[in-house]
């Protein structure tokens, strides 16, 4: 197995340059480079396809989550016939574990508004927003200065320099609710509507923002844009692991000394990324971690001997690279607490569209609780499992699908920890 | 109380409506609007926004209801929303919720008598790293809580100070 030469890296979404946010500092690091380069440059980018295969090739996976080629996705979108289109660029980030795009927001966020203005060339995109949490309200305040700094400079507008290229660029403030970070749900949030997801077919491709071809993209995906852009394809593709590559924005959270986001490439292996956080907290002993946000299924300590944090690496143990938001878990750690958290979350966050989704996550938390408080019973463990397969692949969106998970796999690989816990109350009674 | 919008709020509700193709989504700009000018969305508020926009008060009172950040009663002064979640579980995010609710005496859900503070348990709010963690009001986020942090941030807003920025330095894994 080749190991990834992270040590060596250096960060370029969130490089080490003072005031970055600013346009001119921006600007004159080589800023707007690559979007005058598509624009301007005919010899290189024979017109927007040229981008697409370009970004297609550097195989950005999607860093929502999803990890899916982000350049493929553009290639969804219809020939243009002269009506709207929209970029919709996906900041809700609300997944548990995940705090990395409000960097990119504070510390470089023409980083993003370049790759998105790429983004919309490629696509023949008329109308750009950028779908924002309502809690970043410090974030939302950032972007409608960095977007309306661009407007002022002209990378933003009507006949963008000097080209026929024009769009607009606005910011949409969320006010509260974890499932509009699900595609389509973002896009009825969008549309002022309450957040219930829409069923797919028709895709947004198709069928997005009222009625429109519409492109949704995380903002870390559009960051990268720029850096294929500016370096070429084979830059991004060389970086990391080959199946998953490029720089990855690490969040790391829990237990350990220096919790924060890191900028590594791909395929970072997951012991050295704890390393790399500072290591464990209080000389205590690794317990489990979740390596992607709260969805994606915990691993024990002893699974993580080599493994990396890429899709395939994170696969053979059963687990998914998710947003790459790892939280850290030490031996004091209470699974079964961790547990009823994570299904509280979930039940408090489900829409309550689909019946197996809104009963479904209610009865995961409420035979959690039981358990919890030492109350609950063997076979409680495995009606819980029960639950699980009868909410999978059942409903509208994954939300279903991101509360059982936790629950199956955390069940699974702790199992001894929950029995105790349901026993612990049948010998007291006896 | 009959509620009006100002002349700027009127405004700014036109420069919302401008950045899209219908009236409709207008209406989560257009509540925050009216919540930061009276300082919730009541009913009566909902309607108010409904007029406005000239969209059915049915709808409006839905969306309101459906995100939580919308007050949809009238909150203390100060509003402090504790993250429980995942990573501030892990890191005593509930410590620093029962250590408020025991400083301010009311439970999380409920408003201090004197309408100063109003106290919640609420769900991640991305920012992981920094828990635990809270959010003032809707705005400020307040990092790294002890109980000690906890209590100079009750102070500070009974004294009316306002909350600076906590910006948190970006780690470099170089300097590792």
């Amino acid at each position: 197995m080749s190991t990834v030469d992270w040590k060596n890296y250096t960060p370029v979404l969130l490089p080490d340059i003072k005031d970055l946010h600013k346009i001119d500092v921006y600007t004159k690091n080589g800023g707007y480079k690559a979007l005058k380069s598509v624009l301007t440059d005919k010899k290189k980018w024979e017109g927007p396809k040229a981008v697409i295969e370009e970004v297609k090739k550097a195989n950005i996976r999607g860093r929502g989550g999803a990890g899916f080629n982000a350049g493929l996705k553009w290639s969804f979108m219809p020939p243009a016939d002269g009506g709207p289109r929209y970029l919709a660029c996906n900041g809700d980030e609300s997944e548990p574990g995940t705090f990395k795009d409000r960097k990119i927001f504070e510390y470089n966020p023409h980083v993003f508004i370049e790759g998105a203005l790429i983004a919309a060339y490629a696509m023949e995109i008329t109308t750009i927003y950028v779908y924002i949490r309502g809690e970043y309200k410090t974030y939302i305040d950032m972007m409608e200065k960095a977007i309306s700094d661009a407007y002022d400079k002209g990378y933003i507008g009507k006949n963008i320099l000097g080209s026929t290229f024009s769009v607009d660029f606005y910011v949409h403030s969320g006010a509260g609710a974890y499932i509009c970070g699900e595609e389509t749900s973002m896009l009825e949030s969008l549309e002022g509507k309450r957040g219930y997801p829409r069923v797919k077919p028709p895709f947004p491709a198709q069928k997005g923002l009222w009625g429109r071809p519409t492109t949704i993209n995380n903002i870390e995906t559009l960051s990268h844009v720029t850096g294929v852009i500016n370096n070429g394809a084979d830059w991004f593709s060389s970086i990391g692991a080959p199946t998953h590559p490029g720089p990855v924005l690490y969040g790391i959270s829990g237990h350990v000394n220096n919790p924060g986001v890191y900028e590594l490439p791909s395929g970072v292996p997951i012991l050295d990324l704890i390393e790399v956080a500072g290591g464990m907290r209080n000389g205590k002993i690794l317990k489990a971690i979740i390596p992607g946000g709260s969805s994606t299924p915990v691993l024990r300590a002893d699974q993580l001997d080599g493994i990396t944090m890429d899709s395939d690496s994170l696969r053979t143990v059963g687990s998914m690279l998710g947003t790459a938001g790892m939280v850290v878990m030490d031996e004091d750690t209470d699974m079964v607490d961790v547990l009823w958290r994570i299904a509280h979350f979930y039940h408090h966050e489900s829409c309550g569209q689909c019946t197996p989704c809104r009963e479904g996550t209610g009865w995961l938390e409420k035979i959690l609780l039981k358990i919890k408080n030492g109350d609950g019973e063997v076979r409680d463990l495995d009606l819980l499992l029960d639950l699980t397969t009868q909410m999978e692949g059942r409903t509208i969106c994954a939300l279903a699908d991101a509360a059982a998970w936790p629950v199956r796999f955390t069940i699974n690989r702790f199992r001894d920890e929950f029995e105790a816990r349901c026993k612990k109350k049948s010998h007291a009674v006896a | 109380m009959a509620y009006e919008f100002t002349k700027e709020d009127l405004q700014e509700i036109e420069t919302i409506k401008a950045k899209y193709p219908e009236v409709m989504p207008a209406t989560l700009p257009a509540l925050w609007v009216a919540q930061r000018r009276f300082g919730h969305v009541e009913p009566e508020v909902q309607r108010l926004v409904a007029e406005t926009l000239g969209l059915p008060e049915a709808h409006v009172h839905g969306v309101a209801n459906f995100y939580t950040q919308y007050y949809k009663e009238k909150k203390g002064k100060h509003v402090l929303d504790v993250c429980t979640c995942l990573s501030c579980q892990l890191c005593g995010g509930y410590d620093i919720l029962h250590h408020l609710e025991e400083k301010l005496g009311i439970k999380a859900g409920e408003t201090t008598e004197d309408g100063t503070f109003t106290l919640n348990q609420v769900e991640c709010l991305g920012a992981c790293g920094y828990a635990p963690m809270l959010q003032v009001t809707n705005d400020k986020y307040v990092n790294h809580l002890t109980k000690e942090k906890a209590d100079e941030l009750v102070e500070k807003l009974k004294n009316g100070d306002e909350l600076e920025y906590e910006q948190i330095k970006m780690p470099q894994h170089k300097n590792i």
